[in-house]
């Protein structure tokens, strides 16, 4: 079971890496998304694997799991899912405000072309003078 | 233990909610509600700075449950300093923003305000690691709102970097904390404190990756190179209070780096000890090369003044790396001069650009600005402190911090890169200041935007700190190092916060 949750986590962690660091902002979403997921699982097994024992106090329980990192994991769900709805929002709002859905938004906006034009325009006055 | 130590973070909690009730009330309202909160924060934080200055920890154990089991709020020296650093650098952005209608811009500007004060105040207090990525979120959350604040497409833009590198570092931060968890078993910094002394030899592997990953989620934070890339666009192109606010932003990263990593991996940890130091030396004096550089190569002022922060952020970062209690003490200073004056360089900046009118604040040749001479002469003491120039405070952190390092085997390394930097920076900013004050156009076709006085006093509040700290300049030192003590005491810290007993257990 050990090797199979290892193997889950590094898969997940893989892609997650791998769409963060592509181009467009849907896959960075998803690539985050799955890094949280990643690191989800990752901290559930930090409380070792254990199968069939309660995390709650029983009397007829011959032993406990480890209760704090499911409390752990339950907030950084919440956080996650939160940080990620917001993220959609704010990639929709790039989209419709920069033209494109280039993290870097590869065309250059209006706002530095009128930016750039004073440079260009005291440049030209110079070369005039 | 007193229950009054909890309220810096409850009260700018309250204090949003209120502001989502006030809304309905209008605007006014909020900003009058909104003021008096920040200046009952300020109150609350001269009283907790009291509170802590006893050198005994306050430690308030939350549900009543003991230390390592429950969540601790620890207030100490160091705390208390960035609680009233903190709202101060509130108090100074919120007038700002008033009087000059940033607030008007979008919608919940004030909520946002007071929730970004909330996740600061939490981050600075809390003593316990996975409580300080809670707050590390909330604090997060509400500067994407604060950042996004206005709208514009370079700042959606912008935004877009800080929000995913920030998502980036947060699910590093749960990698670190997980680790950390699974072999020293618990989440207290205290008790980490006490088990990292036992972890056994093949573990310590483990413990000191989850050590460096837990320092680049700082990194991030504090734009430790090669992680601050998203700083420049952020804080150039957010609004101009938001990006005075942020200049607490970055300390968080360096405060987490001195309590968490201080107080873990301190000397007493074993072989675990300073694991972190040679890295925060080493790219602290990368930042600092880089950040010059873009000092230097900045085409607009704001930009330009983003670089400034990141190379006082830099020179923080060689003050923790060369580690000896005096580079703490000139950290302390240095800390309190960067946050309040580098704030008032993005205010400054502003005014700039409104007044420049269609030029805003790019470096280029444009028409004079309203009353050139009292800003311009703002500007300069600005430059000269944010630069590290006699006879301001940033010349006496710079020194403090040098002379920490006479005795560290890269002392030349420091000196080289702390002097050059200087340099070009001075140069750089001469040559904006140079070019914004006498370089202007002299058509008086265009007519400069008139300057907003009440707004401007906020600036020149935030400079008159920089004398100050040199007039005050002894007892600023000893508080500092009276702080830099305490946290070398680490013992202190771990029995204040284990041996707190909870309510009702006092006379067993």
């Amino acid at each position: 079971m050990e090797w199979l949750i290892a193997s889950v986590i590094a898969v997940m962690t893989g892609c997650g890496v791998y769409l963060t660091l592509r181009a467009r902002t849907f896959p960075v979403v998803l690539g985050l998304t799955m890094l949280a997921y990643a690191v989800n699982v990752f901290l559930f097994a930090m409380g070792r694997l254990q199968v069939g024992f309660p995390a709650v106090i029983d009397p007829a329980a011959a032993g406990y799991t480890d209760p704090l990192p499911q409390a752990l994991v339950l907030t950084a769900i919440v956080i996650a899912f939160g940080m990620t709805a917001f993220l959609i929002v704010l990639a929709l709002k790039a989209r419709s405000e920069l033209g494109n859905d280039h993290v870097d938004g590869l065309h250059r906006s209006e706002d530095e072309r009128k930016a750039t034009r004073h440079n260009t325009k005291t440049d030209s006055e110079r070369s005039e003078s | 233990m007193s229950p009054f130590t909890i309220l810096p973070i409850l009260l700018p909690l309250i204090g949003g909610i209120l502001m989502l009730m006030a809304r309905p009330a209008g605007i006014q309202t909020q900003r009058i509600l909104n003021l008096i909160l920040v200046s009952l924060l300020v109150g609350v934080s001269l009283v907790s700075f009291n509170l802590a200055s006893s050198d005994i920890q306050q430690v308030v154990l939350l549900g009543n449950w003991q230390a390592p089991f429950g969540i601790v709020i620890v207030l100490d020296r160091l705390s208390a300093m960035m609680l009233l650093l903190t709202s101060l650098l509130a108090l100074a952005a919120l007038w700002y923003a008033i009087r000059t209608d940033t607030d008007k811009q979008g919608q919940h500007f004030h909520v946002l305000f007071q929730m970004q004060l909330f996740g600061l105040n939490g981050a600075f207090m809390t003593g316990d690691v996975f409580n300080l990525f809670v707050f590390f979120e909330v604090l997060l959350l509400a500067s994407y709102g604060l950042l996004l604040h206005g709208g514009g497409r370079l700042r959606t833009r912008a935004g877009l970097h800080y929000v995913v590198i920030n998502l980036v570092g947060s699910t590093l931060f749960l990698f670190a904390v997980g680790t950390l968890y699974g072999i020293l078993g618990t989440l207290n910094i205290a008790d980490m404190a006490i088990a990292v002394k036992s972890v056994s030899p093949e573990d310590q592997g483990v413990v000191a990756t989850a050590a460096v990953l837990l320092l680049v989620v700082f990194g991030i934070k504090a734009a430790m190179f090669p992680l601050y890339l998203w700083l420049p666009g952020a804080y150039a192109y957010t609004s101009a209070p938001v990006a005075a606010l942020f200049a607490i932003m970055t300390k968080v990263g360096l405060y987490s780096i001195i309590r968490v990593h201080g107080t873990i991996f301190s000397e007493q940890a074993g072989d675990l000890a300073f694991v972190h130091v040679q890295w925060v030396l080493l790219l602290g004096l990368i930042t600092l090369a880089l950040a010059a550089l873009g000092v230097l190569a900045a085409r607009a002022l704001r930009r330009q003044v983003a670089y400034l922060i990141l190379a006082s952020v830099a020179t923080l970062m060689i003050a923790i790396g060369i580690n000896n209690e005096l580079a703490l003490t000139a950290t302390f200073y240095y800390l309190i001069h960067s946050t309040l004056l580098g704030a008032a360089m993005f205010l400054i900046a502003d005014v700039i650009l409104k007044g420049r009118g269609i030029y805003a604040d790019s470096l280029t040749k444009a028409i004079p600005i309203d009353r050139p001479i009292i800003v311009g002469s703002v500007f300069m003491v600005l430059a000269i402190a944010l630069t590290g120039m006699p006879p301001l405070s940033g010349f006496f952190g710079k020194v403090m911090i040098l002379n920490s390092a006479l005795s560290h085997p890269w002392f030349a390394a420091i000196l080289s890169v702390i002097l050059v930097a200087g340099l070009l920076m001075i140069v750089a900013v001469c040559r904006s200041g140079s070019l914004m004050f006498y370089s202007v156009k002299k058509d008086k076709s265009e007519q400069s935007a008139p300057l907003n006085k009440s707004a401007f006093v906020a600036v020149i509040v935030l400079m008159l700190v920089s004398p100050l700290m040199v007039i005050f300049a002894k007892p600023l030192n000893d508080m500092s190092s009276q702080i830099a003590a305490q946290l070398y005491d680490q013992q202190a810290y771990i029995d204040a916060v284990l041996t707190t007993l909870p309510h009702g257990e006092n006379g067993k």
